[in-house]
């Protein structure tokens, strides 16, 4: 199964990459955008999607500095 | 005593942090495949970029089959000492806690930084004085220490000093039991006065002389 797992930096921690985006986007010329935040996409071929949440938790989050979701065939478990 | 230096693929301050062990005993290098601590009295984990860093700094560095051994050998009291990259692979292997986020000014670190001994009890600071100030080197691109538990501060970086926003200037912190102690500057690059400290001399000689110690009980 192709699975995605987003990784986001948790809420209250300071994102110094989103601030950066966010700083540059009115640069350009686009206003009225605030709240960024940067983070990580991993796809990934899994033979047992039930082994993805111990996945996150163990390697692909660190899960003390950042959230996971895990979508599984574009449906978000 | 000796110390044993982890080499992981894309270490790259081992043979430094090998030559300063070897200014205060012996000191041998560890391959990270391999299983065998060699009898070493310590164990130091360097700087540099494990595994590439790929994921996250750390991350991949902690499943090597040596860090077992490490993380074997903290459970039984042995000293470990994690340097930079290091710090950030003792903390993604829990043997620390906490973690290491990316600079706050997202730009990669280098200079001099002027330390406070916060604990000079720890067997990594014993040579030091509460209060003294060491000056050592960073360099590091993800320093900012964060733990929303509270750590054993032992080093913190001097008022205005701190170089990567690390969370209540935290530069070393070391393990409730003591025996585990990482931090972001480099005491092995402040250990000869031909690059202006040996102020990171006095990190070895804390270990040797507790080494010391120990085998003399």
């Amino acid at each position: 199964m192709r699975a995605r797992v987003l990784v986001r930096p948790k809420a209250g921690i300071l994102d110094p990459q989103g601030q950066a985006v966010e700083r540059a986007l009115p640069a350009l010329g686009f206003s009225g955008v605030s709240s960024v935040h940067v983070g990580r996409l991993i796809e990934l071929d899994v033979e047992d999607p039930s082994q993805l949440p111990e996945m996150c938790e163990r390697l692909l989050s660190n899960p003390l500095i950042e959230d996971y979701e895990i979508v599984e065939d574009g449906e978000v478990k | 005593m000796k110390f044993g230096v982890v080499r992981f693929p894309g270490s790259c301050d081992d043979i430094d942090a090998l030559q300063a062990a070897a200014r205060v005993g012996d000191a041998v290098l560890l391959w990270h495949a391999d299983r065998d601590l060699q009898g070493a009295d310590a164990v130091i984990v360097p700087g540099g970029f494990s595994y590439g860093d790929y994921l996250r700094a750390g991350a991949i560095a902690r499943f090597a089959p040596v860090m077992e051994e490490v993380a074997e050998f903290a459970r039984e009291g042995g000293l470990v000492l994690g340097i930079c990259n290091g710090f950030q692979v003792l903390c993604e292997a829990h043997l620390l806690p906490g973690a290491l986020l990316p600079n706050t000014s997202l730009k990669f670190v280098f200079r001099q930084v002027q330390l406070e001994v916060e604990d000079p009890g720890t067997p990594f600071t014993r040579a030091c004085a509460r209060g003294e100030r060491l000056s050592i080197p960073v360099k590091h691109t993800t320093g900012r220490f964060y733990s929303p538990e509270p750590v054993h501060v032992v080093l913190r970086y001097a008022a205005g000093e701190n170089p990567n926003g690390s969370q209540d200037d935290i530069a070393g912190i070391c393990n409730d039991a003591g025996n585990v102690f990482g931090l972001m500057p480099h005491p092995e690059h402040a250990v000869d006065p031909l690059t202006g400290s040996t102020d990171g001399l006095k990190l070895f000689e804390s270990i040797r002389a507790h080494v010391a110690d120990r085998v003399a009980v």
